[in-house]
């Protein structure tokens, strides 16, 4: 935001007005309308609600943190913007807490700055981000270091956590092993850690063609949806059990997902993007409205849950002539061994993807769709087949999706177009772009904050897809290669560095690049 | 036959809609390279925009409430269009490929949970204020009606973009757009504030489909925060299938997509006609990715 414009020592007083006049113009014109009115159902039509306490709060504070990031910009002033920052910052949090401080306080009513709670919270966070930019800067002019020095303690850093990766998704692998065994484990964290494990495996499945071949795809969830509905389906009308239907929904995503690659294969970059996504529209406007076959949008229920591998059945009573798995084993009879089972099966399924991941990234496949990613010309100027090496990738992601899909209707029980809007692909996207787009412990973390914090948040969930755009924003922004990015090359050429932002490099874009940050 | 007639009828309506979103589209691209996924919002705003506005202008005669409704709806969403450019897309210039794009839908994302958020989740209606129109033909049972409101659609789609496009040929600024979407380093060197013009682009895209939102929260009554999504896609289609770029192919593909969706809708079903306009937006990629009046793209190194 505040580094196109001009990086003079000190702008005259004529050109902040002017830049704060402007603030506060937009300020003024996005909030007035939308804020200003609510539009509130009345007898007689619509009737408008004032709120023009919240719409003067949001301007003003639109200047003054424009005016902080101006200030930013001239130097010996950053103590200002720290101080006024953390003034900000200290009314948003006590705000936020006022029902908390009245009561700790003993005082009738605390006397609140900000309107509303969304707009402390929103000032405490807009304070304490420049509050620690300006103490940033302030602290990188009093050492000595140059830019270069900081990039290459940055990634000495950055080397140092990519070392410890392994030692960490070692830990997070018996973490995940031993979960329903640990002591605060229950019913609820189990499920969350379902459904978290869930999404770490679609996001690994989205990682093949997004993260490896370069290829935006944002219709990834049709391909979940063709796993579940032939799982359901399959169980309904042939009752398949789930691990024969298993292969069958991967196999069927798969094909899908090739019968629906070959025409768009031809297309680059953004245009693809786009038609996948109005594949993912075209399956989801299908499954919806041939009522014969997909039960509309009622969806199919009753999906039956998976056996212990046809030994034993996972009900109270047993079924299909198995056993209850807890007589099979001599066990007392839990409501929470489905659970655990199902949380080991996503848990085994997402480590297959894993492993699958690993593997190929090292086979002539995997560097093929690095050298794609990395400048498509070029890859087809070595003799690689972009159209098979691009079907591949698009074939083996939408089979793990499938996979998920089917472990979806199995869990779930109930399947409906609902669970498979676009949203959904953006989610999935979102993650593997959050992670760094190719690296598979970023992405688990990335899965894990994005799916695991708006469950914990739950009270908040009007908030989350606000704050889950803004965020995606935000990413490209400042890291855009994710939080753990790994995009080096996993072949060089010996001393060579490997491009790309955030190294030394002489290429203007990337110097440009830099100069945002 | 007067079935056919008055389905072409609504079906320019919604095409001039579409076209009149699509050169949002179509001028964005054609200067950046970058599909605005955000555009869409733009056009549920407007619509927001124009709900909040004509209750708070119920009192006033019909036809000043309208053109104070179009001034103000323009101007609002002229500032977000800026605002959206500064905040989401100006930083990535110069950043890998997919970034603006992904920016795009973080945006898109975002704007329409705000508007959720500070709107409330209901739709909201409108009462009819443009009512009554001439009966064009009647064909033994059937009546082809022509309402007032579909020709102010149509004729305001056509002023404006006769407008417009004497404004991008002739005026300084249209000058600069096109010296930019030819060559920005080029136009930079020879004086052009290139970033000013990028933001002048989105703020003209952002204006007209500010008409777009007020015509279509008159013509349907009622207006929901998923509007954006489904005509920003269609809208995209219209500008792909016209010939990306091109804002003589922005105006006829949407009106062929306005067309076939109303064709479609008539004589086969209405829940499919959806995947009528996807299809379109596949096929033409596929068979002609320029478009039907764009130049062929040439792969550059």
């Amino acid at each position: 935001m505040s580094t196109s414009t001009v990086e003079a020592a000190r702008p005259g007083l004529e050109a902040v007005l002017k830049e704060l006049c402007l603030t506060a113009l937009a300020g003024l014109a996005l909030t007035v309308p939308l804020v200003a009115y609510e539009t509130i159902d009345a007898a007689g039509g619509l009737q408008l609600a004032s709120r023009w306490g919240s719409t003067i709060f949001i301007v003003v504070m639109l200047v003054l943190g424009r005016f902080g990031i101006i200030l930013l910009r001239t130097p010996g002033r950053e103590s200002w913007v720290a101080i006024g920052g953390g003034i900000a910052a200290a009314i948003g949090v006590l705000d936020l807490f006022r029902d908390g401080m009245t009561h700790l306080l003993g005082i009738i009513s605390w006397p609140a700055i900000t309107p509303t709670y969304t707009l402390s919270f929103l000032t405490g966070v807009g304070g304490a981000i420049l509050a620690i930019r300006a103490i940033v800067q302030v602290s990188r002019r009093n050492s000595s270091t140059t830019k270069a020095d900081r990039d290459a303690r940055a990634e000495a850093i950055g080397d140092q956590v990519r070392k410890l990766v392994k030692v960490f998704a070692a830990i997070a692998v018996v973490f995940a092993l031993t979960l329903p065994f640990l002591p605060f484990s229950n019913r609820y964290v189990i499920d969350v850690a379902t459904l978290i494990v869930t999404y770490v495996m679609l996001g690994w499945g989205l990682n093949i063609i997004v993260g490896y071949a370069g290829l935006l795809d944002l219709g990834f969830v049709a391909f979940y949806a063709v796993g579940a509905y032939s799982y359901a389906l399959a169980a309904q009308h042939l009752g398949i059990s789930f691990w024969l239907a298993l292969p069958f929904a991967g196999l069927l995503a798969a094909s899908f997902g090739l019968i629906l690659g070959f025409p768009v294969l031809r297309l680059r970059g953004d245009y693809f993007a786009i038609v996948t996504l109005g594949f993912g529209e075209i399956v989801r406007i299908v499954l919806i409205n041939w009522y014969d076959v997909t039960n509309g949008p009622d969806g199919i229920s009753g999906i039956p849950r998976p056996d212990f591998f046809g030994l034993a059945s996972m009900t109270r009573n047993g079924s299909d002539g198995l056993p209850p798995f807890h007589e099979y084993f001599g066990l007392e009879y839990s409501s929470e061994h489905r659970i655990i089972f199902l949380y080991y099966l996503i848990v085994a399924m997402a480590a297959l993807v894993a492993l699958f991941t690993v593997r190929i990234r090292k086979l002539p496949i995997g560097r093929a769709w690095e050298a794609l990613r990395e400048d498509d010309i070029a890859c087809a100027s070595l003799g690689i087949n972009r159209t098979t090496i691009k079907l591949a990738a698009f074939g083996i992601s939408a089979a793990w999706g499938g996979f998920a899909g089917a472990f979806f209707a199995t869990r779930q029980g109930f399947i409906s177009p609902e669970s498979f809007t676009f949203i959904e692909s953006a989610i999935i996207l979102a993650i593997v772009v959050m992670g760094g787009m190719g690296s598979l412990v970023g992405i688990a973390i990335a899965a894990l904050l994005l799916i695991g914090l708006p469950e914990v948040f739950r009270d908040l969930a009007e908030y989350r897809m606000v704050a889950f755009g803004a965020g995606l924003v935000m990413i490209m922004i400042w890291r855009p290669r994710g939080l753990l990015s790994h995009r080096e090359p996993s072949v060089l050429l010996a001393n060579r560095p490997p491009p790309g932002p955030g190294r030394p490099s002489t290429r203007p874009v990337a110097a440009a690049g830099e100069a945002a940050e | 036959m007067a079935y056919l007639l008055q389905q072409m009828i609504n079906g320019l309506t919604l095409g001039s809609i579409y076209g009149l979103i699509a050169i949002g589209y179509t001028m964005v691209y054609g200067i950046i390279g970058m599909i605005n996924f955000a555009h869409g919002e733009i056009y549920m705003i407007a619509a927001f925009v124009a709900v909040i506005a004509f209750t708070a202008l119920s009192n006033a005669p019909l036809v000043v409430a309208i053109l104070l409704v179009l001034l103000f709806t323009m101007l609002i969403t002229a500032a977000y269009g800026w605002t959206i450019e500064r905040v989401a897309y100006r930083p990535l210039r110069g950043s890998f490929r997919l970034a603006p794009l992904i920016s795009a839908i973080g945006m898109s994302i975002f704007l329409q949970n705000y508007v959720q958020l500070v709107q409330g989740a209901r739709n909201k209606p409108v009462p009819p204020m443009v009512q009554g129109g001439f009966t064009i033909m009647d064909d033994g049972g059937f009546t082809v009606q022509l309402s007032y409101l579909q020709i102010m659609i149509v004729v305001t789609t056509v002023v404006l973009m006769v407008c417009f496009t004497q404004f991008i040929n002739t005026t300084s600024l249209g000058r600069q757009q096109r010296a930019c979407e030819q060559d920005k380093t080029m136009a930079a060197l020879l004086g052009v504030n290139v970033d000013r013009t990028v933001s002048m682009t989105f703020v003209m895209g952002a204006a007209l489909a500010a008409v777009a939102g007020v015509m279509v929260t008159l013509y349907y009554g009622v207006v929901d925060f998923y509007l954006g999504f489904l005509a920003g896609l269609k809208a995209f289609t219209a500008a792909v299938l016209g010939g990306i770029g091109s804002l003589p192919g922005a105006m006829l593909g949407g009106l062929l997509i306005g067309l076939i969706e109303a064709v479609w809708a008539g004589y086969f079903s209405s829940e499919w006609k959806d995947v009528a306009a996807f299809s379109i937006l596949v096929l033409v990629l596929i068979f002609r990715p320029q478009g039907l009046l764009g130049r062929p793209e040439v792969e550059k190194v």
